[in-house]
């Protein structure tokens, strides 16, 4: 189907009905129980989770495929941003010309850092991306506050000379991000005894707008190009001698992987029309690695789940502070509950980076492939277990 | 004319005049042999072949064409492909993969954004790839993992790849070495399988003199970066100063 292999096909309609249903499950807990604070079906927190999806998904095809592991992509996701808020500035606030031009932006930037980054490779590679997004960092802070606003950051405004639209609603506030209409920000809500999920347009289109580039990138990994760029990984000098140029194929990957930066910086200002140079810290683009490496890098959904455990951890875990402990431990006798807070609370509210550092180091350490390779491996388990404890079969699984 | 006339070609590192002046003809269609002592300068010889390294003087002209200045896959896709002294292949990918990439090169040149087709759509590259697995007999390795292939596989499908773009000259850098006699024997009986069959120029670097006289139509024997002598393999083993300069060493 849509000119895939079955698995292929199979893992795309599994990732469409997770998306789709995920306002179900991502709620699985009745509102008011003292587990909802796991819930995380809230439209701007399923938006970041697929934005982060789309980002990590072309992160992959240049780092999974290539190797080549750049630093700097923030810098593209906020170039993305950028041009999108001027975008609802200037032009319109339908969201399709701002994500369309955001795209073409963060392509047309990627091709001039990738021009000059890919003239190395390794570590010096990386370097070159990190300096080049520091700089843009600091450009889009300090020298380009025209275009950029400063610290403050890009926002809209009463007085935006919008060509198709107004400047204000009547009722005299700015207007919304809206697909021909349709406001980004509607939410319907279900309630379902105790459960209430919500259902946002703009976590609908940005849903979508996910399944459309993970169906390219299962596209790109399969054909000859994909198959390419894996070489381009494995033996750059075998290339070179067998009449291939790898500079075009890098480059080609870059530019891809930099437009799929630039679309998921659109569509973060698509759903809250602001765009601050923060978004290009480095601090960001290594967000990005952590996603790929964590998901598994080179495989097709390593990094969109990476993006949805490492957007969970810093959403959910990050809210868990002392008085959320003590109402959990509060069946213990005083002692014991002091101790169990005392003992949880560096793990998590703002010390939710130790508890995903720690993750991330015992996935690495153990799972080099990611949580790819822990699901295939409890399926290889599992498999062995039905038929007995017969010896695994030789054979190597292709990539997922 | 050869098809490849290398001219007072010289190369220095540094201090060390690894190539002095050499000249060299290859004949269109034949196997010829370049031996030498250790660091004669043979594989400095071949790597100004390929664009791996440019010489200081001289000219390397291929089918009537220069190839100085030339990126390595220009070159290839002039129609020289090499084989490496350990092979050269793409470890991380299928048998099957390692095939594929040459016959893609050959059709669709050094680069080709084709993003959207499948590689399992190219019914006429696929075919041909699997064609030559079949020839070099390893047909029921396609989907193993090239690096967890044995020397002798690895290296009878870096030749495999190397064919499958009908390259006109194709080099071998000491094709043979830290190989097994029955391996060594194996890639012989390949070599000459395929220089029979086909319109092929092979120029081959060897320390093995079994393979050396076993393949080669015509010997150079290179000594400290110039050649000593060329001449039909007979000749070369009563050449005394041969013997002097290489074969006494070994003998
Ligand atoms: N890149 C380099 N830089 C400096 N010196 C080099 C370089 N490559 C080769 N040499 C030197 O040039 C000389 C010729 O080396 P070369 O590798 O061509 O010899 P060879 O005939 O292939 O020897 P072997 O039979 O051991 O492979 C040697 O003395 C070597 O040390
Ligand atoms: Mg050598």
């Amino acid at each position: 189907m849509f000119g895939l292999e079955k698995r292929d096909t199979s893992m795309l309609i599994i990732v469409a009905v997770l998306t789709m249903f995920a306002p179900f499950i991502l709620n699985p807990f009745p509102a008011g129980s003292a587990l909802a604070q796991f819930n995380a079906g809230y439209p701007d927190l399923m938006q970041r989770f697929v934005i982060f999806g789309i980002f990590a998904i072309g992160f992959n095809i240049l780092f999974g495929l290539t190797g080549y592991l750049s630093f700097g992509h923030a810098a593209f996701l906020g170039v993305g941003s950028y041009s999108a808020v001027w975008m609802f500035k200037l032009l319109s606030m339908n969201v399709i010309p701002a994500i369309i031009l955001s795209v073409i932006v963060a392509g047309l930037f990627s091709l001039l850092i990738g021009f000059v980054s890919l003239r190395r490779s390794g570590i010096y590679f990386s370097i070159l991306t990190l300096a080049f997004a520091q700089m843009s960092f600091n450009l889009a802070y300090s020298v380009l506050t025209p275009i950029t606003n400063g610290e403050t950051g890009l926002q809209l405004t009463l007085n935006d000379p919008r060509v198709l639209g107004v400047s204000a609603t009547a009722d005299g506030s700015i207007p919304v991000t809206n697909l021909f209409g349709m406001e980004m920000r509607s939410t319907f809500e279900l309630a379902v005894g105790p459960w209430a999920f919500q259902f946002n347009a703009g976590y609908y289109l940005c849903a979508v707008i996910l399944l459309l580039a993970f169906y390219l990138s299962i596209r790109i990994f399969r054909s000859p190009f994909g198959m390419m760029l894996r070489a381009v990984k494995s033996n750059q000098q075998r290339m070179n001698y067998t009449g291939l140029n790898t500079r075009p194929y890098t480059l080609a990957a870059f530019v891809i992987s930099g437009m799929y930066a630039g679309l998921a910086g659109g569509l973060m200002a698509s759903m809250d029309p602001l765009a601050g140079a923060e978004r290009m810290q480095w601090t960001a683009s290594g967000e990005v690695v952590l996603m790929t490496i964590l998901g598994g890098a080179g495989t097709l959904i390593g990094p969109v789940l990476g993006a949805g455990f490492i957007k969970y951890f810093e959403n959910i875990f990050s809210k868990i502070n002392d008085g959320v402990l003590h109402s959990w431990f509060s069946f213990m006798p005083d002692g014991l509950e002091n101790a169990m807070v005392t003992l949880i609370h560096p793990f998590v509210g703002k010390g939710w980076h130790l508890t995903l550092g720690i993750l991330f180091m015992l996935v690495v350490i153990f799972l080099p492939g990611g949580l790819v390779e822990g699901g295939q491996r409890i399926r290889k388990w599992a498999k062995n277990k039905r038929s007995g404890g017969e010896t695994p079969t030789g054979k190597t699984e292709p990539a997922e | 004319m050869g098809i490849l006339e290398v001219k007072n070609v010289g190369k220095r590192f540094g201090g060390l005049q690894a190539l002095g002046d050499v000249n060299l003809s290859v004949k269109e269609n034949t196997v010829h042999a370049i031996i030498g002592p250790n660091g004669a300068g043979k594989s400095t010889l071949l790597n100004c072949l390929v664009g791996k390294l440019i010489p200081d003087t001289g000219s390397v002209m291929f089918d009537g064409q220069s190839v100085l200045g030339r990126a390595p896959y220009e070159i290839n896709q002039m129609g020289i492909s090499r084989v490496f002294q350990t092979p050269e292949i793409f470890g991380d990918l299928t048998v099957l993969e390692n095939m594929l990439i040459p016959c893609f090169a050959k059709r669709d040149g050094a680069f080709e954004l084709n993003v959207l087709p499948s590689v399992l759509g190219q019914k006429d590259v696929l075919e041909k790839a699997e064609h030559m697995l079949e020839e070099m007999n390893m047909a029921d390795k396609r989907h193993m993992h090239a690096a967890a292939m044995s020397r002798g596989d690895k290296r009878r499908l870096e030749i495999g790849m190397c064919l499958s773009q009908e390259p006109r000259l194709l080099l071998l850098d000491e094709p043979t070495a830290g190989m097994a006699r029955a391996d060594t024997n194996n890639t012989i009986d390949l070599l000459k399988q395929i220089s029979d069959e086909r319109d092929i120029t092979i120029a081959i670097i060897e320390h093995d003199m079994h393979v050396v006289f076993s393949l080669a139509d015509r010997i150079t024997v290179l000594a400290q970066g110039t050649p000593l002598v060329e001449d039909d393999p007979q000749n070369i083993r009563g050449n005394p100063k041969v013997r002097e300069a290489y074969l006494g060493e070994s003998a």
